[in-house]
């Protein structure tokens, strides 16, 4: 347990570094790409004393590495900047938006493993059959689909044609305003549950079902491919010979034993699939109306709103490295074979 | 003596390719993802004859056709602007190959080079390279191209270098790790012997040894390259019209998808191919040059 708490404090001194690179870079761009910082953040066609003004505000007449002390202090006090179009703190805003955007994400990741791992299992365990072969052109599929592109199909079929799906939002309007639902985690589905709204649960995961699909469509794929090849490997490995040699039911060798190992790669994998999710909600968001972080920024990007632009671009990379360090102590403690 | 080594050297190579070859004509997938490949390079060269209505396809419009569903006519019917969605398409077929070989050439050229630096030389230089890319590779790509090329402004060009920023890293660490495992290798060393300079030796020793894992990784980046392209386009950061782009006009045709739904389809459909190609073609050239992957 010591080493395991030395690993944890070696990895988070590695996050620190990690953290700094990043908001170099992201510094790099506001600040030094743009030729003149100030007119970008007044807008078009702004008037030489307002330029003047921005630059001392900004710290713009300052030498770089003062001004990046300046960025490094306002990140460290939680001040992502200000919004262009909405003049609100960026970070308020993003934190609004955040819940629905996790909805959406956690359902998509959970679609992801749970079909991914299965279809991965059993084409490994039918190895060159027609089954083989038919989750393996589904898992190309999913890898080869524009998420965006999709999403428009299933509204054309699932909400024009059959009329069972509803075309977007998270939740029905007149549900919203006849059995609103209480905020405590602003998750809908899990909010509108434990308060008992059944009303408002059903809608919710009603609407949560196309963009959640579309979103998991890529990572299915992913996952699909990595569980299957690590399965084909561990099947042939003594100890699950053995197993099946022993007379041990195949259900038990496959998912008690087999599975067990071959889902270090399988969560590595999911990490890093995280990264292609964050930017799918971007244009799933759109395409579905989903009033989360994604359709917040792809607003802020049509109508240049650079601080959003870049203070999401911050937080997805923090995100994203955080849900990679998690997995990787999963991963420790999944298996004890892996050396701290 | 000398000659006949270098026969049987020959020979042994040309009988693994010759075995590769065989892995890779047997599965009927690969074949698949090369006829694609093959049939996109052939339309997007000579698509100014393929296309029924080739000025359509390069923008210009016809306002008295919008909208016309398909017909014998208009295959993939017309556009809000009364062009002929089939031409669009053809030629935009043009406007992402493109693109996305210029992509991965920029991040081949800059990836491959500092990759065989770091693990040639080790040390002080090996430890700034892979930092740096570690950092890059800490953002998730396609968001750290969004964001570049939100500030470098929307044109094709600016996306073609914010998508190459964020991924000429992974092409640094393949090439890295091929050079380390190549360093010690015996023909090396009598290079180095002979006295060989550093420079030649990386580039005429090293860098032809490590060229099949960069182009079956260079194959399968394609499909995403011209996914992100497409997605860039979608959001209007890429291609600006009237040029053809697929990811853009699917976007257009966003608005009229309910009731004219063959606008964003038929682009859609054609990313969906060309994806799909890309990917088959790099699976089964992975699966071929690597003997580790074959059964």
């Amino acid at each position: 347990m010591n080493k395991f708490l030395r690993y944890i404090g070696r990895r988070l001194a590695l996050l620190i570094l990690v953290l700094i690179g990043l908001s170099i870079i992201t510094f790099t761009l506001a600040r030094i790409v743009p030729s003149d910082p100030a007119a970008v953040y007044l807008g078009p066609r702004p008037r030489p004393e307002q330029i003047a003004e921005v630059r001392i505000k900004l710290g713009l007449d300052k030498p770089v590495y003062v001004q990046y002390a300046y960025y490094l202090r306002d990140l460290l006090h939680g001040d992502l900047g200000t919004s262009i179009r909405t003049h609100q703190p960026v970070l308020k805003s993003i934190l609004r938006f955040l819940p629905a955007s996790f909805e959406l994400m956690l359902t998509a990741i959970i679609l992801a493993l749970i079909i991914g791992t299965l279809l991965g299992v059993t084409s490994a365990q039918k190895e060159n059959t027609l089954i083989d072969h038919a989750n393996r052109l589904f898992a190309v599929t999913g890898v080869s689909l524009p998420a965006f592109w999709l999403g428009l199909l299933f509204q054309l079929l699932f909400f024009r044609c059959l009329g069972i799906l509803p075309l977007g939002g998270r939740i029905d309007i007149y549900v919203s305003l006849f059995s609103p639902i209480k905020h405590i985690t602003g998750f809908y589905v899990i909010d509108s549950l434990i308060t008992g709204n059944w009303v408002a649960f059903k809608s919710s995961i009603l609407h949560l079902i196309l963009p959640g699909i579309t979103l998991a469509a890529y990572s299915t794929g992913i996952i699909m491919r990595m569980t299957r090849a690590t399965m084909l490997e561990v099947n042939r490995e003594d100890y699950i010979v053995a197993a099946r040699a022993a007379g041990i039911p195949e259900r038990t060798v496959v998912f008690k034993y087999a599975l067990k190992n071959a889902m270090a790669p399988t969560l590595t994998t999911a990490g890093l699939a995280f990264a292609s999710m964050l930017t799918a909600t971007f244009f799933i968001e759109t395409i579905f109306y989903w009033p989360g972080v994604g359709t917040y920024t792809v607003k802020s990007i049509l109508l240049n709103d650079y601080p959003v632009i870049m203070a999401v671009t911050l937080v997805g990379a923090l995100l994203y490295v955080l849900v990679n360090l998690v997995v990787d102590l999963v991963l420790v403690f999944l298996d004890p074979r892996i050396r701290l | 003596m000398k000659r006949l080594k270098k026969n049987f050297y020959r020979g042994g190579r040309l009988k693994e390719y010759r075995r590769s070859l065989h892995f890779f004509l047997k599965n009927p997938l690969t074949i698949l993802g090369l006829a694609i490949v093959i049939s996109l390079i052939l339309i997007s060269i000579f698509a100014s004859q393929i296309a029924p209505y080739p000025e359509q396809g390069r923008g210009i419009s016809s306002v008295k056709d919008r909208l016309l569903s398909p017909n014998y006519e208009r295959l993939f019917g017309t556009d809000n602007l009364g062009r002929d969605i089939l031409s669009r398409v053809i030629f935009g077929s043009r406007v992402s190959l493109k693109a996305a070989v210029v992509v991965i050439l920029i991040v081949v050229v800059i990836g491959t080079p500092l990759g065989i630096i770091a693990g040639y030389f080790g040390g002080k230089i090996d430890e700034v390279i892979m930092r740096m890319s570690d950092m890059i590779l800490a953002f998730p790509s396609l968001l750290l191209a969004i964001a570049i090329v939100a500030i470098l402004g929307p044109s094709l060009m600016n996306a073609m270098i914010a998508l190459s920023v964020p991924w000429w890293p992974w092409y640094t660490r393949l090439a890295r790790s091929q050079t380390i495992s190549l360093r010690e290798r015996q023909f090396v060393e009598a290079a180095r012997a002979v006295g060989v300079s550093n420079f030649k030796i990386m580039f005429r020793h090293i860098l032809p040894n490590c060229l099949t894992p960069i182009i079956v990784q260079a194959t399968l980046d394609m499909g995403y390259i011209i996914l992100s392209l497409a997605g860039l386009g979608f959001l209007g950061l890429g291609t600006q019209p009237p040029t053809p782009d697929w990811g853009v006009m699917i976007s257009k045709g966003r608005s009229f998808i309910l009731n004219q739904w063959w606008f964003s389809t038929f682009p859609g459909v054609a990313i969906f191919i060309t994806v799909l190609g890309f990917n088959l073609l790099g699976d089964g050239l992975a699966e071929a040059l690597n003997p580790k992957r074959r059964k």
